[in-house]
This record gives structure tokens, C-alpha cells and sequence, in this order.
């Protein structure tokens, strides 16, 4: 095994640069930060009780565990998607894909909350697509697409896919396509070449574009809010019910404490995940 | 394997231009050019990752043209080696003999032949990038020719090694394919790689091959300026043919006649000629005291040298030889090659030397710079 490439080499001096701004974040985020998750373990009064609800609330491990489907499905959908995109952009001339990957950036730029309402008018009962399924005779009924589960997950993958193809595009460009072409070379045909090769040289790539899509679902708010029709609660927007709603400040700041320790988790995980990059040697 | 006509065009230009060439079975050919002459892609249209513009390819008379890389059954060895960078040495050999689902203790055995053969048994288990240069070169030697290739292609195999570990892979590599058997079709732009391997070396430029032979037919006979150029160095002497003298023709440089041998009767008085001169064929001799130029003594038959006079400029040692620069009258400045015991009192710089030549020494070429 290699030891990590990261430099340790003149430390003291780079502490010493960024000190007014480690200041500075503590100050202003940290802090904040660590007094609402004292909340958890104080609020209304000190104990683990907050903690406790978890058990036995069925309510909030219902929220948990709708949460915990959504972002997983969401990841399955838009890396899938992501990789695909992601696939033919590499494979276009270079003037294509400038153009693929300007309109992959322009979605960034569109405020969720539009996006939320676009796709309501799309998918409502008497929105377009509806009105054109009709039409072709394909239903009776119009589809409930949206005001459910498959409105969210409709619209939170539409969301994620561009942070789905980012990372695997800079995967994928970083692999030289003679190593494919090798595998031609040696007999292995487009099929056995995928699995084989191109595959596992992508993995980190998906690791990293999987966790990157499941963090960010994570605290997903308005697009559930909205496309769920309020039939689906995540835990972003039962946190804010809590804070602005109900007052009960303690339920909510120990949601966020378990929200901030699994992203902090998958974080961990997704950096021992970059460091196979390394171990593959596709460092490019 | 014949390749015929060979073209290819990106766009409006012309990566390969009509390459008519015969890969005998079992030689060493190596493909020799500069930088961009269409090395690459003649040999990606070989493997099959380029699909010509035009003409065909054919091996044992069938056209395979059309047929896939992955049913070609020729090995490669790519420009930076594309080495499975997840797959352990030992897999990456077996890659090849996995896909034609050869039983496993066959793939072990024929693995642990193939890196006996390149000599990296003790490195079976590492990944490529724990291995050095010349290391992952052999791994990807091993893996072309694991699984039994018609032919075996090598796109500049050693262009990433440092000096000393090219001239040792190019011993190795000839001795492999002495061993082996197998056809080579070798791509470099290192005329001393072409030189010392090849059993043919095919020249090419501009995309179009420019002459094939052995070796030594090139650099003793090199058809072109260029191919003369490319191959060793060479000085040119360009002139009028004047006439004919028995086996000889004269031609005139800057006002003086020089004798060429040329039995085929290849040069007709009052055209245009380019001769091509090895340093090594030029003697530098002392000035003579009546300062005769031109060729050999007047009548004096056939026998004599061409005898040219100049000044010495620059003296390089080239350790077994000495690199003379002469500046004649009118014929340019010429370089010969003299061993250091000749140079001493007569090849040090600003002496009058006279540069005498065989009228065989010099080989009639066409003139690539401006057609005669
Ligand atoms: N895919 C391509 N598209 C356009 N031009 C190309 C392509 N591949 C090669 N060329 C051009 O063809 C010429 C020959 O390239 P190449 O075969 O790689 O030369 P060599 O291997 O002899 O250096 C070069 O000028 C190169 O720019
Ligand atoms: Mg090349």
C-alpha cells in the first residue's frame, strides 16, 4: 500500500496562512453549529429523551425511513442517468460535448423552487404530458405523477443528475481509451470490454458521484414539500415544521445531529473511496 | 499480410496516403518516420481502430478490412503501453487467454511462460503502477503475445525509456523475436532502433512510404534526399549531367566535372542530378599543391578519386571517428567522417584540405526539395 499523496511537508507555515479564517469559521459556523446540536441533549430539559423519541415515535421512524428510500432511489436514478450522459459526452467531439456540458450547468442555475413548479404544471392532473397520453389513447385516467412519491422522486433526480455527471465526467476523462482498445486488441468484445474493464476503471467515479447525490438528497426540503403534495415527509422539512411550527426545538436540533453524523459518516467513506483512485493508478 | 493502397483522410487531410506495403511472415518490419508521418494510424488501420478511406488489407489473400480488432487476433503494444491499471500483472497476461476461455491451468501455465519469457516472474502480483518503465513495456509484451498472435504490432515500445534501458529492450526485443517467430510490425522514429532491429524497415513521410528494404540496401542505397536524410546523415551534391565516360556519367557542380558510376545509364546529359554522399565515403586528404579539382586526373581513365577542395571548418570528436565540416567552392559545405589518426596535421580547422570520393561512393537519389 502507498501512503496518502497529500503533502505534509511546510504544515506550520500553512496553519499559520489560514489561521484568520479557521478563526473565522469557528466563529461564525462552528459554534452556532455545535450550540443547536447542544439543543438535542438540553432542550426542553437535559437528557437523551429527544433521542429516546426515536424509539418510540413511530412517526419519525416512519420519516426515516421515507427519507432513507427516496435518497437511496434518487442516488439509483440519477447516477444511472448521470452515467449515462456522462458515457456519451466522453465519446462526442469536443464541440459536442462543450455544448452537453453547457446545458448540464444551466440546470444548476435554475432556482429549485422554479423547477418544483415547472414540473407540477408538467405533470398535473391536466398538464401536457397527461393531456398527450391521453390523446395518443394510451389512459383513461389521467397519471397522478406528481403530489406523491413519483413527483418527488421525479423531481429530485431531475435536481441531482448534473451533481451525478460531474464527477463521473472527470472520471471517465481521465481514463486513457487505448486501455480500451487494448481489450479489443486482446479479444474481448464491447460487452466483456464494459464489465471487465471500463467498469471498475469507473467505480470511483460512481462511488464518488453516489455519495455526492445521496449527501446533498439528504436535505432535500422544498422539492418534497412541493411535488410530494404533503404526503411525503423527509426529515428536512419535519425539522423545519419543528423549528417553526411546533417549537420543539429539542426534536429538531436531534434530527440535525443525526443528519450531520451520517453525512459525516458517508463523508468518511466517500474519502477512502477517492483514495482508490489512487490505488488505480488513475490519478490523471 | 499485404496492405494495398492504404489511404487515410481526417477531413481534408491526408493521415496515410496509398501505402502499398508486404509483410512477409515471420520478419521484423519496422515503420520509420518523423513525428506525424502516419505511423500511428497506419498501424491503428492494421489493428483495426481506424477504418481506412480507402484500399484494403489482406492477410493470407482474405480481405479483413471490415473484420472487428477483437477478431483479429493481432497483438499490440500501444504508445504508453494501456496497461489494465486495476489488474495485477499476472491478470493483465492472462486478460487475453481468459477472454478465449482457455482452462484455467492452461492460462496459469502459458501466464507463468510468458513472464519467464520477459523475465518478470517476481513481479507477478503487483499492479502496473508499481512497476518501473521497462517493466510495464515487458507486461505489455507478455500480454500480446500470450495468447498466440498472428502478428504482433509495437507502436514505439521504447519511446519512454531513458537511453541506456533502450539500447538493452532492443536486444531483448530482437532476441525475442528470434525466439518467437512471430511477425513484427515495429513503428519508431529512431533511425538507430529501425537500424539495429529491423529486418526491413519501411520509411515513411508525409503519410506515403518513401522506399522499403533491408537495412543495409536503405542506408547504402537510399532512393530519396530524405530517405537519405532520415537514415544516417548524408551530404548532397546537386548538378548537371554533362555526359557519359564508360560506366560513368560526368556531371558539373559550380563549373567542375565529377564522375558518378552508373552502369544503369541512369543519368541523361543536360539533366538535373542529386548525389547523395556518406561522411564516411569522403577522404580528407592535403591540399594538393596544384589545386587540381574535379574528376581524378585528366584521362586517366576510370580509376581516380573526385577530388574537391575546401577549407576546414569545425572538428567534432565522435570518439571512434572524427566529424570534419569542409567549405568548398560551390559545392556547399560538406561534412566527412575520418578516424582521429587521419585528422591530425590535415583535418584542424581553417587548414586547405582536398576531399577526394570513388566515383561509387555516391548513390543517385531524387530530389525530394526540388524535383529535377
Ligand atoms: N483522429 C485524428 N483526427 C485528425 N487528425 C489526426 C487523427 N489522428 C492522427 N491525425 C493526424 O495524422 C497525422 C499522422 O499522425 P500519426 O499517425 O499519429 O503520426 P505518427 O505516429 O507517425 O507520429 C498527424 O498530423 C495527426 O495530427
Ligand atoms: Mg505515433
Amino acid at each position: 500500500m502507498r501512503l496518502a499523496g497529500i503533502h505534509h511537508g511546510a504544515g506550520g507555515a500553512c496553519w499559520l496562512l489560514v489561521a484568520p479564517l479557521l478563526g473565522l469559521v469557528i466563529a461564525l459556523y462552528a459554534w452556532p453549529v455545535a450550540e443547536i446540536l447542544w439543543l438535542g441533549f438540553s432542550d426542553p430539559e437535559p437528557g437523551l429523551q429527544n433521542y429516546e423519541k426515536l424509539f418510540t415515535r413511530t412517526a419519525l421512524a416512519k420519516i426515516l425511513w421515507t427519507t432513507l428510500r427516496i435518497c437511496t432511489i434518487t442516488t439509483l436514478l440519477s447516477v444511472t442517468i448521470g452515467y449515462l450522459i456522462a458515457y456519451t459526452m466522453v465519446h462526442l467531439g469536443a464541440r459536442e460535448r462543450s455544448w452537453m456540458l453547457t446545458l448540464v450547468l444551466i440546470s444548476f442555475w435554475v432556482s429549485v423552487l422554479v423547477r418544483a413548479f415547472a414540473w407540477l404544471t408538467l405533470l398535473g392532473r391536466n398538464g401536457p404530458v397527461n393531456a398527450a397520453l391521453a390523446a395518443g389513447g394510451l389512459i383513461d385516467e389521467p397519471v397522478a405523477f406528481v403530489r406523491n412519491e413519483l413527483g418527488v422522486l421525479i423531481g429530485m433526480t431531475h435536481y441531482m443528475i448534473p451533481y451525478a455527471v460531474l464527477p463521473l465526467l472527470a472520471n471517465m476523462q481521465g481514463i486513457d481509451r487505448r486501455i480500451m482498445d487494448a481489450s479489443h486488441n486482446l479479444g474481448a468484445g464491447a460487452a466483456t470490454t464494459f464489465t471487465r474493464i471500463y467498469l471498475p476503471l469507473t467505480t470511483p467515479g460512481v462511488v464518488a458521484a453516489s455519495l455526492l447525490v445521496f449527501v446533498i438528497s439528504l436535505g432535500f426540503y422544498v422539492t418534497p414539500a412541493l411535488l410530494g403534495g404533503g404526503r411525503v415527509l423527509m426529515v428536512a422539512e419535519y425539522v423545519s415544521v419543528q423549528v417553526l411550527v411546533t417549537v420543539q426545538w429539542g426534536v429538531a436540533s436531534m434530527l440535525a445531529t443525526l443528519l450531520l453524523a451520517g453525512v459525516f459518516g458517508l463523508m468518511y467513506v466517500l474519502s477512502r473511496f477517492m483514495r482508490l483512485g489512487d490505488v488505480f493508478g488513475a490519478r490523471a | 499480410m499485404r496492405i494495398e493502397r492504404l489511404s487515410k483522410r481526417f477531413g481534408d487531410f491526408t493521415a496515410v496516403s496509398e501505402v502499398d506495403l508486404h509483410v512477409r511472415r515471420g520478419e521484423f518490419l519496422t515503420l520509420l518516420g518523423p513525428s506525424g508521418s502516419g505511423k500511428t494510424t497506419l498501424l491503428m488501420m492494421i489493428a483495426g481502430f481506424v477504418e481506412p478511406t480507402s484500399g484494403d488489407l489482406r492477410l493470407d489473400g482474405r480481405s479483413i478490412r471490415s473484420l472487428l480488432p477483437e477478431k483479429r487476433e493481432f497483438g499490440m503494444v500501444f504508445q504508453g503501453y494501456a496497461l489494465f491499471p486495476h489488474m495485477t500483472v499476472r491478470r493483465n497476461v492472462a486478460y487475453p487467454l481468459e477472454i478465449r476461455k482457455r482452462p484455467r491451468h492452461a492460462v496459469r501455465e502459458r501466464v507463468d511462460e510468458m513472464l519467464a519469457l520477459v523475465q518478470l516472474e517476481d513481479f507477478a502480483d503487483r499492479l502496473p503502477h508499481q512497476l518501473s518503465g521497462g517493466q510495464q513495456q515487458r507486461v505489455a509484451l507478455a500480454r500480446a503475445l500470450s495468447f498466440g498472435p498472428r502478428v504482433l504490432l509495437l507502436d514505439e515500445p521504447l519511446g519512454a525509456l531513458d537511453k541506456k534501458l533502450r539500447g538493452e529492450m532492443q536486444v531483448q526485443l530482437k532476441h525475442l523475436h528470434r525466439r518467437i517467430g512471430t511477425t513484427f510490425v515495429y513503428v519508431t522514429h529512431d533511425q538507430e532502433e529501425a537500424l539495429s532491429m529491423s529486418d526491413r524497415v519501411a520509411i515513411m513521410n508525409h503519410g506515403a512510404k518513401v522506399q522499403v528494404g533491408s537495412p543495409e540496401a536503405l542506408y547504402e542505397r537510399p532512393a530519396t534526399t530524405f530517405a537519405a536524410g532520415f537514415l544516417g546523415r548524408s551530404n548532397f551534391l546537386r548538378g548537371i549531367v554533362t555526359g557519359r565516360r564508360g560506366g560513368c556519367a560526368t556531371y558539373a557542380v559550380a563549373g567542375r566535372e565529377y564522375r558518378q558510376e552508373d552502369p544503369e545509364r541512369r543519368l541523361q546529359p543536360g539533366a538535373g542530378v542529386t548525389l547523395a554522399l556518406r561522411p564516411e565515403k569522403l577522404e580528407v586528404a592535403p591540399a594538393r599543391p596544384d589545386g587540381v579539382d574535379g574528376a581524378g586526373s585528366v584521362g586517366a581513365g576510370n580509376a581516380g578519386p573526385n577530388r574537391l577542395a575546401g577549407v576546414v571548418g569545425d572538428v567534432t570528436y565522435l570518439g571512434s571517428t572524427l566529424s570534419v565540416s569542409v567549405t568548398t567552392d560551390g559545392a556547399g559545405t560538406l561534412i566527412a567522417e575520418v578516424r582521429p589518426r587521419d585528422g591530425p596535421g590535415v583535418a584542424e580547422p581553417g587548414h586547405n584540405v582536398c576531399l577526394e570520393w570513388m566515383p561509387d561512393a555516391a548513390v543517385i537519389v531524387d530530389d525530394m526539395q526540388s524535383p529535377a
